[in-house]
């Protein structure tokens, strides 16, 4: 099939971009989306232009590196796909799509469709883990859990923190990407010692990377690769009432 | 080259205990004076460093990927073994060494395999206090599966996501470690040399993906947790960032490289659709605990499956190894795809390809249990090929998917420069010539957790304190070398693209150098690399600049190294006159077709040494000596 693409292209986060247009012929509808741009990206070096700069890595859907929204939608028109995994067979013969970069002011542009999503790794150092160091710990069946439990956690845990959530999202709202966090520990027995502490550290690190309120839109939940949930915000919502509650009653 | 595998004395349950013993220890108040390089962010690298600074050392860690979170070690699907017996089937720590070194063919170190059983339980454990939501059965307890070639179930599994989750445990001992400032974290950095002093690593040069500038980094000691060298093939099952760059270019500073023609061929893959390919996509091999796999029995039978009644159906794995049947080890039952395939019963458009049928399971077990156990798998399946496996079986065929061979190390997992060492998939020490499923997890984080940790502390005990200076000639030498490469891949501007070399590289490899091996093959193959990687170096074309972000620039390095050791794959394919593990040489079967192995005169590692680049690389052995297990054929009839 024959397309036409319209990319975002951008030199680097101090520079202007904007959309470039591409004629591509002989798309094969069991390519992947990136097998695509990898076959435009030889097209332009054969033709003496620099070719389209993206994120990708495992190509199977779970490193959460590749990031694009694709006419619109962040991970394009399939739901619970990344791109990677988004194959041709989406498309047809003379489609225009539109192809950008996440769009977020945490998240600054590198170049193209490449983005800095470093501010999640800030959430998470911030307090989005269990502050047990190796060795010394209890043996790994002291401790049983309820399967539904360990299933809801599991779902929370699925989480790739690619970032669509806050592509999706009118407010760049990071909430769906940290309330899975939350859920995950503050479901599990491990997590319970901290889970006021790291609720309200996490929740803060998140305000100040810049990522917005949520104001229960979903489209979060929509694009989702793993179709994380967002009864998960809800969960986040909770406890950081009850976090900030419990401290009032400390201090 | 000196090889002294170190191995503690004393009976073999006794050697890790005495060793912890006996080695020296740096006191809590010295540990943060030493500082070290940690380079990878996998399941080693990450465990490796938060453990490290958990302990009190500065440590620096470095990874290609925007975040330590994406190392390849996520993509991990079926599980981690360890000895815990928790279902009482009879595992003990014996049992898991004992397959562990009769699953590698018996060409692996004891003393180290040993040691990996031996801390699997504690691997277990710190997962589960770091919040890895393992699967669980009803009464809360932590459940079981038995996995590709076990006879009892030790598989700890999250769903199809086990080295998701535990990577994603392992990142949050990190993220932890670098909130608290203990762990200084460099993203989207690249090593590209490694910095010896005095002939040991004091550092490395590492080039800023973002900004291109290249930089020096200097520690008491280096380690590296880089991963494999399954990329060598173009298509493979690692994701397409994985790279041999680091190993390889420490192999040209002097590090001796052990067994590179050990590679897995894993034997549930997605069949390749076309030439646009750019990697392959396994399925986990947990499938095959309840999907049979099948041929046609008459060549050429294109009916579809259904119409293919049972009677004229191959099942192949069950009539050749009854005992084992579906679970046969990885590289007997990819042999026998191939096997199959060769004979012209092959499925699918391209004839390359087998099924794996989930029929007869849906029948027994309901739709719904089969969904629960393989629901990602069969959703990922289905969203790639657009069939539903509910209803027509996978078609299935082998793809490269771990590498055996890697940099040697000693009992300490340090190699033979001083100061380096290395961990995970990147060092060469367990697996032998074939690892067992679930196995890779397993070492990647024993290593990490368990093993560096301790072993690095005697080598530190072992010199003063600091003593690095970064503007040391060697630091300058070795800078100035990496950017000579860098502006000379630059300016070569050629007509093909990096990818096009790697492709070509990856055929040559796949075709000689894959699944079965013959002496006339690997010698074309050793003729054909040095030729490509020769118009390579006339011909590429790398666009843009260096001091940018340059995807181009990035491939074209690491493809010139591919180019390089992909003939050092071949070379020791080429001397080993023997079939071992992943390592299948046509002339070497017995008359039914299974691998003929050769202890008398190949019962060691092969470990090259770089001789410069005029000079073919040197071949040393070390003599692998098995006290406690009896050398036997591998059968799984």
């Amino acid at each position: 099939m024959k397309l036409a693409l319209h990319i975002w292209r951008q030199k680097d986060s101090n520079s202007e971009g904007k959309f470039e247009s591409y004629q591509l012929d002989q798309v094969s509808p069991d390519m992947s989306f990136l097998e695509m741009l990898d076959i435009l990206n030889e097209k332009l070096i054969s033709e003496d232009k620099e070719p389209v700069a993206f994120d990708h890595d495992c190509r199977e859907g779970i490193c959460g590196t590749c990031s694009m929204v694709i006419n619109g939608v962040a991970h394009g028109p399939q739901g619970g796909t990344t791109t990677c995994q988004l194959h041709m067979q989406s498309f047809k013969d003379g489609d225009d799509i539109y192809i950008e970069p996440w769009r977020a002011t945490a998240f600054p542009i590198v170049k193209d469709l490449v983005t800095d999503r470093s501010a999640f790794d800030r959430v998470i150092q911030a307090g989005g883990y269990v502050s047990v160091s190796t060795g010394g710990v209890p043996d790994a069946n002291a401790t049983p859990v309820p399967k539904p439990i360990a299933d809801l956690a599991m779902d929370a845990a699925t989480c790739i923190g690619c970032g669509a959530c806050v592509a999706a999202c009118k407010n760049s709202s990071a909430m769906l990407f940290v309330g899975a966090k939350v859920s995950q520990l503050s479901l599990l027995p491990q997590g319970q010692v901290e889970k006021g502490r790291r609720v309200i550290k996490m929740v803060s690190q998140m305000d100040s990377e810049g990522f917005g309120n949520c104001t229960n839109t979903f489209e979060c939940e929509a694009v989702c690769p793993k179709e994380i949930s967002v009864s998960n915000i809800a969960r986040l919502n909770r406890e950081y009432i009850a976090a900030t509650l419990a401290s009032d009653e400390e201090s | 080259m000196k090889l002294d595998a170190n191995i503690p004395t004393g009976p073999l349950e006794q050697k890790w205990t005495r060793h912890k013993f006996e080695m020296k220890l740096v006191s809590p108040a010295n540990k943060r004076k030493y500082k070290v390089i940690v380079v990878g962010s996998g399941l080693a690298g990450a465990a490796g460093a938060a453990s490290l600074a958990e302990l009190g050392y500065q440590v620096e860690c470095f990874c290609y990927q925007d975040s330590p979170r994406r190392a390849h070690s996520i993509a991990a699907q079926g599980g981690i073994n360890a000895s815990k017996n928790y279902p009482s089937d009879g595992d003990s720590v014996f049992r898991l060494f004992y397959d562990t070194i009769k699953g590698g063919d018996f060409r692996s170190r004891e003393a180290n395999v040993y040691r990996l059983a031996e801390v699997s339980g504690n691997i277990i454990d710190q997962a589960v206090a770091q919040g890895v939501p393992f699967a669980r059965d009803y009464g809360g307890l932590l459940d079981n599966r038995s996995f590709g070639g076990a006879q009892v179930s030790r598989t700890f599994y999250a769903r199809g996501q086990t080295g998701q989750q535990l990577l994603l445990g392992a990142y949050s001992a990190l993220s932890r470690q670098i909130g608290l400032g203990t762990v200084k974290m460099h993203t989207r950095s690249e090593m590209l040399d490694l910095v010896l002093i005095d002939g040991a690593a004091k550092g490395i040069i590492v080039r800023n993906m973002v900004t291109g500038k290249i930089t020096r980094h200097y520690a008491d000691a280096v380690v590296l947790g880089t991963g494999g060298y399954g990329n060598t093939f173009f298509l493979s099952t690692n994701a397409t960032g994985c790279n041999v760059t680091a190993t390889y270019r420490a192999y040209k500073r002097g590090a001796g490289f052990a067994n590179p023609c050990y590679t897995q061929i894993h034997p549930t893959c997605i069949p390749v659709s076309g030439d646009h390919q750019s990697k392959l996509t396994l399925m986990s091999e947990s499938l095959r605990n309840d999907g049979r796999v099948w041929v046609p029995l008459k060549k050429g039978d294109k009916r579809r499956p259904g119409e293919i009644p049972d009677s004229e159906r191959d099942y192949y794995l069950e009539r050749k190894y009854p005992s084992f049947g579906n679970l046969a080890p990885r590289d007997i039952a990819s042999r026998s795809a191939k096997e199959a395939c060769d004979d012209g019963r092959g499925v699918g458009e391209t004839g390359l390809g087998v099924y794996l049928d989930f029929a007869d399971a849906i029948k027994r077990l309901g739709k719904k249990a089969v969904s629960e156990r393989y629901g990602n798998l069969f959703h990922m399946y289905h969203k790639i090929t657009d069939e539903n496996p509910y209803e027509v079986p996978m078609r299935i065929y082998p793809a490269v998917h771990y590498t055996m061979g890697g940099l040697w190390v000693d009992y300490n997992l340090q190699s033979n420069i001083p100061g380096l060492h290395v961990i995970g998939e990147a060092n060469f020490s367990d697996h032998g010539a074939n690892r067992l499923g679930a196995s890779a997890l397993m070492q990647g984080l024993a290593d990490g957790y368990f093993v560096l940790p301790y072993t690095i502390a005697n080598y530190l005990a072992s010199i003063k304190a600091g003593e690095v200076n970064p503007e040391h000639k060697a630091f300058e030498e070795t800078e100035n070398k990496v950017k000579e490469r860098v502006t000379k891949l630059l300016n070569i501007n050629g007509k093909k693209s990096p990818a096009q070399f790697h492709k070509e590289l990856g055929h040559i490899m796949w075709d000689k150098c894959g699944m079965a091996r013959n002496k006339a093959g690997l010698e074309e193959a050793l003729k054909k690399i040095p030729e490509l990687r020769e118009e390579f170096w006339q011909n590429v074309k790398v666009t843009g600049s260096g001091e940018q972000f340059n995807q181009q620039l990035e491939r074209a390095g690491r493809v010139a190294d591919f180019l390089e050791f992909g003939e050092l794959m071949c070379r020791d394919a080429l001397v080993r006159e023997e079939s071992c593990g992943g390592h299948f040489r046509e002339e070497h079967q017995t008359e039914e077709g299974e691998a003929k192995r050769n202890d008398e005169d190949y019962a060691h590692a092969a470990v090259w040494e770089y001789q410069g680049e005029s000079s073919d690389p040197k071949r040393h052995e070390e003599q692998l000596i098995f006290e406690n297990v009896k050398l036997a054929t591998r059968s799984y009839k």
